[in-house]
């Protein structure tokens, strides 16, 4: 990769520490992400995709906290910026949109008074202003009437409305990296291809970065360049993403493309994985995935496997693609045969 | 097809009173449902699919008269439900079960697996007394969970296999029917495809009909046999599941079916984007409820509430309710995007 990397984040661990215990909800993730394209970081519930994303904006709450790695974004490590440098790149160079946005909007303000706030804090804008660069960011999520629209209170706004009101605002400061975490889950299909194509057409037009945190794999095959694949705290898979989908390795991205049940093809019978996600405050100790995993030895049980290259485009951590692998040599991890 | 229709709906409405104004009348009302029929033969699975506020979910409340309907029938094995007292529907139910959606809520968190089980057998009298326990260890064994497992609470179960707990629940009355009401839509990808291989087994051995409600149109194709898509309170389509995601007619339907992100980066398909939301059920719109957002709109359709009708072009039993059918397949009509 030649091109410019604009966040670079190296072995990031974060924990939760309760009554003594630590919970370690990100366990040594890493990856790059190249100016102007999307990141999709998937996994399922637990996975830790939502603390990493937390993690980079230093948004974790107590008892959450970074205990190692680094976070570079344009040659600055996050990890060890003062709370005054992160107070500016929040929002200026980094912004985020949430799941739900009647829980991030705030119900007593009108929409305009919540986007003007974003306006001042970062760019001084005054209410005349305010109001009218307001109108404009309406106007380009696609909000019919915004001149309206601005001045009406998040409840009056349906679902794909208050998105759109949480992309505006996240958009206000033309960020260099855009964090949407889950943007699409809360709403409708029609809604969603609605919300999935402004991200798409504004990332085009401000050759903005995008992190897509998501559990849904049509939303990473229609919008990711990378995939991160997680599981019980880290990254298991690195692929761009025709190669996550066409040639997968990891047994546990396997089994989540085989678990889909798609609206385009038969299948008779899906091939679910077995067992249940594993719990943080509970992790096996070598392999996350190796109770769950079809092809799991001792050496897996005991021993976690790297993260490692195993080809141009693709990063694995599991233990069939290294030397030491101590069972069935001719073990072949196959790939989703289905095509439409 | 010669199977037995087990449950018909007939011109079911569900209208919910908004109260308002200076002596708390009715002022308006919420037209959740309005005007739906189907039938479900037995053994097969029948899916309802739409969006949120499309009525799907009232339409199951109401088969299982857990809100009483407005106007229309539902007859379940020729009787029909509507005119059962309270008590007659009460051992009705033995025959007609649910599964909810959120396991969390719909376990008593103070029981344990066992006195949720043998309660449900308790109520409809299934089972003698002292075979009780047995039958819910079965039961727990049918669905995938270890016997050892009777004595734990809900919280001590992950959500697949609360829903698990729910499906053997619904399963200890030996019941005919049992209504789905989004069972997998809480789950992670991984578990769902348990559940909804669970789910198909346990058809084919207990010959179960299902009514499955649903948003996500993936699981829907993979576990029905007939599907009926939803709008604003009407049917717009019902099919055989192969004829409805392989030849949708209504433009709704195919706006649905576009919008869904397809799991296959190589093969990106045309999108018809629809323009705006779906409008209130308060006030929806006349004449066909979709045209405000389709793109074949005409005045007819502003007018006029189109039926659901088959076409020579289309298979048995696939109908969709729309004036331009004809038109839109002859290419006569073209999408003013």
């Amino acid at each position: 990769m030649s091109e410019e990397i604009i966040l670079d984040i190296k072995d990031l661990r974060t924990s939760f520490f309760t009554e003594d215990v630590e919970v370690k909800a990100v366990d040594g993730v890493s990856f790059k992400l190249p100016k102007g394209k999307t990141i999709g970081i998937v996994g399922e519930s637990g996975s830790g995709k939502s603390i990493t994303a937390l993690s980079i904006l230093r948004l974790l709450e107590h008892p959450g906290k970074i205990v190692g790695g680094e976070i570079n974004f344009k040659d600055k490590d996050l990890t060890k910026a003062s709370d005054r440098e992160i107070r500016d790149i929040r929002g200026n160079e980094i912004s985020m949109i949430f799941q739900e946005p009647m829980t991030s909007l705030n119900p007593v303000y009108t929409v305009g008074q919540q986007i003007r706030e974003t306006l001042k804090v970062h760019q001084g804008l005054g209410k005349e202003q305010g109001t009218k660069k307001g109108v404009e960011l309406l106007e380009l999520v696609g909000i019919p009437s915004p001149k309206k629209r601005i001045t009406q209170y998040p409840h009056e706004l349906s679902g794909g409305m208050r998105q759109r009101v949480m992309i505006a605002m996240a958009l206000a400061c033309n960020p260099e990296l855009l964090i949407a975490d889950e943007p699409t889950t809360a709403l409708d299909v029609t809604i969603q291809a609605q919300i999935l194509e402004i991200i798409n057409d504004l990332q085009d037009r401000f050759d903005m970065s995008v992190i897509m945190i998501t559990h849904d794999m049509g939303v990473v095959a229609e919008t990711c360049d990378y995939v991160a694949v997680m599981y019980g705290g880290k990254v298991v898979e690195y692929a761009d993403v025709k190669t996550i989908f066409k040639e997968p390795k990891h047994p546990y991205t396997v089994g989540l493309l085989n678990s889909i049940p798609r609206h385009d093809v038969d299948v008779d019978e899906l091939e679910p994985i077995r067992g249940n996600v594993p719990s943080p405050n509970d992790m096996p100790k070598g392999c996350r995935f190796a109770p769950r995993c079809p092809f799991a030895t001792d050496l897996c049980y005991e021993e976690l496997p790297s993260l490692d290259k195993v080809s141009d485009d693709n990063q694995v951590r599991c233990w069939i693609y290294s030397e030491r692998w101590d069972g069935d040599p001719e073990v072949k991890v196959n790939g989703p045969e289905r095509t439409s | 097809m010669a199977q037995k229709e087990l449950l018909k709906v007939n011109h079911l409405k569900q209208y919910f009173p908004i109260k308002g104004g200076f002596f708390g009348r009715t002022v308006n009302h919420v037209k959740a449902v309005d005007d739906v029929s189907f039938e479900i033969y037995e053994g097969e699975t029948l899916s309802v699919v739409g969006e949120s506020g499309c009525g799907k979910s009232t339409t199951g409340r109401a088969i299982l008269r857990l809100d009483d309907p407005t106007e229309g029938t539902i007859e379940f094995d020729g009787e029909d439900l509507l005119s059962l007292s309270k008590r007659e529907m009460r051992n009705r139910r033995k025959d007609i079960q649910v599964i909810f959606q959120d396991p969390y809520a719909s376990l008593n968190p103070r029981q344990t697996v066992a006195k949720i089980l043998t309660e449900a057998m308790e109520i409809q009298n299934v089972v003698p007394k002292n075979k009780r326990r047995e039958r819910a260890i079965e039961l727990l064994e049918t669905v995938g969970l270890n016997a050892e497992q009777i004595d734990r609470y809900p919280h001590e179960f992950s959500g697949g296999q609360r829903q698990r707990v729910g499906i053997a629940r619904a399963l200890a009355v030996e019941p005919k029917l049992i209504v789905c009401d989004e069972a997998v839509s809480a789950l992670d990808v991984s578990v769902q495809a348990q559940v909804l291989n669970l789910l198909k087994k346990l058809q084919r051995e207990f010959n179960l009909t299902f009514l499955f409600i649903a948003h996500d149109l993936g699981v829907v194709r993979h576990i029905s046999d007939r599907v009926a898509v939803m709008y604003l309170g009407k049917v717009v389509e019902i099919a055989d599941k192969k004829s409805l995601f392989e030849n949708p007619q209504h433009p709704y339907t195919k706006a649905l079916l576009s919008a869904i992100p397809t799991p296959d980066p190589e093969n990106k398909k045309e999108r018809i984007v629809l323009k705006g939301d779906v409008p209130s059920p308060i006030d929806p719109p006349t004449g066909c409820r979709f045209h405000t957002r389709c793109p074949f709109a005409t005045d007819l359709c502003k007018q006029d509430i189109p039926e659901l009708r088959n076409l020579d072009h289309m298979e048995e039993g696939h109908r969709a309710a729309c004036h331009h059918i004809e038109k839109i397949v002859s290419g006569d009509m073209k999408p003013n995007y």
